[in-house]
């Protein structure tokens, strides 16, 4: 055996998979289908070059933010409304199941329909796709909260701000943490759904545009750019996750 | 006592029943008046009663027949390229807890990727046809598949194996006996999950980039703004949608059971 560290060993599996990638994409198949990645890397500057592509790769990311924001937000306050009262909770949990079991991609063309090719449209079917998870595991975790907790600081006087900011919060954190994560992944996937979707305007544009041309060193690059952006992204959340979680287990 | 805490029970769960019909009539209600009366435009939210006809005029004369049977197509052969793929897989690389080490990470790592982007890559290697959705069904279910399997196979508790092992057991009975019943949780739920991904994301490519298939037939409908119709059928592909996921679910349960 080469080396006995798992790390190491990871690295030549990802070199070993780039070096197959290049021997074929160099001698065995079409060009017009493959590019090597050396290729893809060193064309890299020339998609960044590509007049639009900044700017729909700008407009992307702004929009994976906001729906994020709005996919958490919303998420935590539907998750308490419902999760904090148990008649509520029995009442609409199943509902939230329900529609979160359900294939939301078949109702795409209605969001271009209602809110248009723009931000807006991507925006809202990424909201969609996040605020699922986060009320599902905040409802998850306020229901695991100990009656007694609530009871006791009741008993000493806490007000209602006091009972959330101090019992509840604390209580709910790696669990939202969790819903987050599960959020971001959510929210990644509505909003490129939609991006590829409209093949007028944005990302999906240029796919199309790159396909339609055979040209897949661009095609390739600007995958790997988005691709890049939803592993940051994704790191992001789970470093927070990492970070706040931290104290159950101290 | 125990009598009337279960009549309480059994009255908080009327209760929450009656207020889940009435938001579901409710809904429908407001759908209606906001359709007839409210002056919604047409062209943005059909008369519920309209899609109902259209709902059941698409069953009746068995249009979608040949969508149906290209979408369904498509998932059966992506779920049978990823099982036989993942499971695989999955089954060699537990054999080691070193590869295990090795690879578990790179397969979650590369799963939180979200794989739809690739979808123009394979429009690009195979075309609009069936080809690029399996391609795209199979790679994106093949990862629940072999991370569940790897978990499955890789954490069955030692001692069952030297006791297996101590008793004589060949490679073939190891495995029939003792390595697949203590895996097949796992795996089970793997192929459920990779099974749900794989409908959501043969359906998905469908309906960003298809010639035929459920997705495609809502996306024409869509762009020929025959909104009462493709309302009628996003309602039959969810049902659809919901049937399936149900059926696995009740048989990863089943299999679970025995």
């Amino acid at each position: 055996m080469l080396t006995r560290r798992p790390w190491s060993a990871r690295l030549l599996v990802i070199a070993a998979l780039l070096a197959l990638w290049e021997i074929a994409a160099r001698w065995f198949v079409d060009p017009l289908f493959l590019s090597p990645p050396s290729q893809v890397i060193a064309s890299l500057d020339e998609v960044f070059s590509t007049r639009g592509v900044p700017a729909a790769l700008q407009l992307t990311l702004f929009e994976l933010t906001v729906a994020f924001v709005l996919a958490v937000a919303i998420g935590l306050v539907l998750g308490l409304a419902i999760g904090l009262q148990p008649l509520v909770r029995r009442s609409f949990f199943p509902i939230v199941l329900l529609l979160y079991g359900m294939p939301q991609v078949t109702i795409l063309p209605l969001f271009i329909l209602f809110f248009g090719i723009g931000a807006a449209s991507k925006i809202a079917f990424g909201v969609t796709h996040g605020v699922f998870p986060v009320i599902v595991t905040v409802v998850a975790g306020v229901q695991n909260l100990k009656p007694i907790l609530l009871t006791s600081a009741r008993s000493m006087g806490a007000s209602r701000w006091q009972i959330f900011r101090h019992v509840i919060f604390p209580h709910m954190v790696p669990s939202f943490f969790a819903g987050m994560r599960l959020g971001m992944s959510g929210v990644l996937l509505g909003v490129l759904l939609a991006e590829l979707y409209v093949s007028i305007a944005g990302i999906g544009y240029f796919t199309t545009l790159f396909t339609q041309n055979f040209d897949p060193t661009k095609l390739l690059g600007l995958i790997g750019v988005l691709a890049a952006m939803a592993i940051v992204l994704n790191a992001i959340v789970r470093r927070a996750e990492a970070r706040f979680a931290r104290w159950r287990t101290e | 006592m125990v009598g009337k805490t279960a009549e309480r029970r059994n009255r908080e769960v009327l209760v929450s029943h009656l207020i889940q019909a009435g938001f579901l009539v409710g809904l429908i209600v407001i759908w209606y008046l906001a359709a007839t009366r409210w002056g919604v435009n047409r062209l943005l939210l059909p008369n519920p009663v309209a899609v109902y006809d259209n709902l059941f005029d698409i069953l009746r004369s068995g249009e979608f027949i040949d969508d149906l049977e290209t979408t369904l197509g498509e998932l059966a052969i992506a779920f049978a390229i990823s099982v036989a793929g993942g499971v695989m897989l999955g089954y060699l690389i537990s054999r080691s807890p070193y590869w295990i080490a090795v690879f578990e990470p790179l397969l979650a790592a590369i799963y939180s990727i979200p794989i739809i982007l690739f979808l123009p890559l394979f429009v690009l290697f195979f075309g609009l046809g069936p080809a690029s959705k399996i391609a795209l069904g199979a790679s994106i279910s093949f990862f629940p598949i072999v991370i569940n399997t790897i978990a499955g196979f890789g954490h069955v508790d030692r001692l069952f194996v030297t006791a297996a092992r101590s008793m004589g057991a060949s490679d073939y009975h190891l495995f029939r006996h003792v390595l697949l019943p203590a895996a097949s949780p796992m795996i089970l739920t793997g192929l459920r999950m990779g099974f749900t991904t794989a409908l959501l994301s043969i359906i998905g490519s469908e309906t960003l980039a298809s010639l035929a298939g459920l997705g495609h037939r809502i996306v024409h409908l869509a762009e020929a703004m025959e909104m009462a119709r493709m309302f009628a059928y996003i309602v039959f592909v969810i049902a659809i949608a919901v049937a399936l996921n149900a059926i696995v679910s009740a048989l990863e349960a089943r299999g679970k059971r025995n």
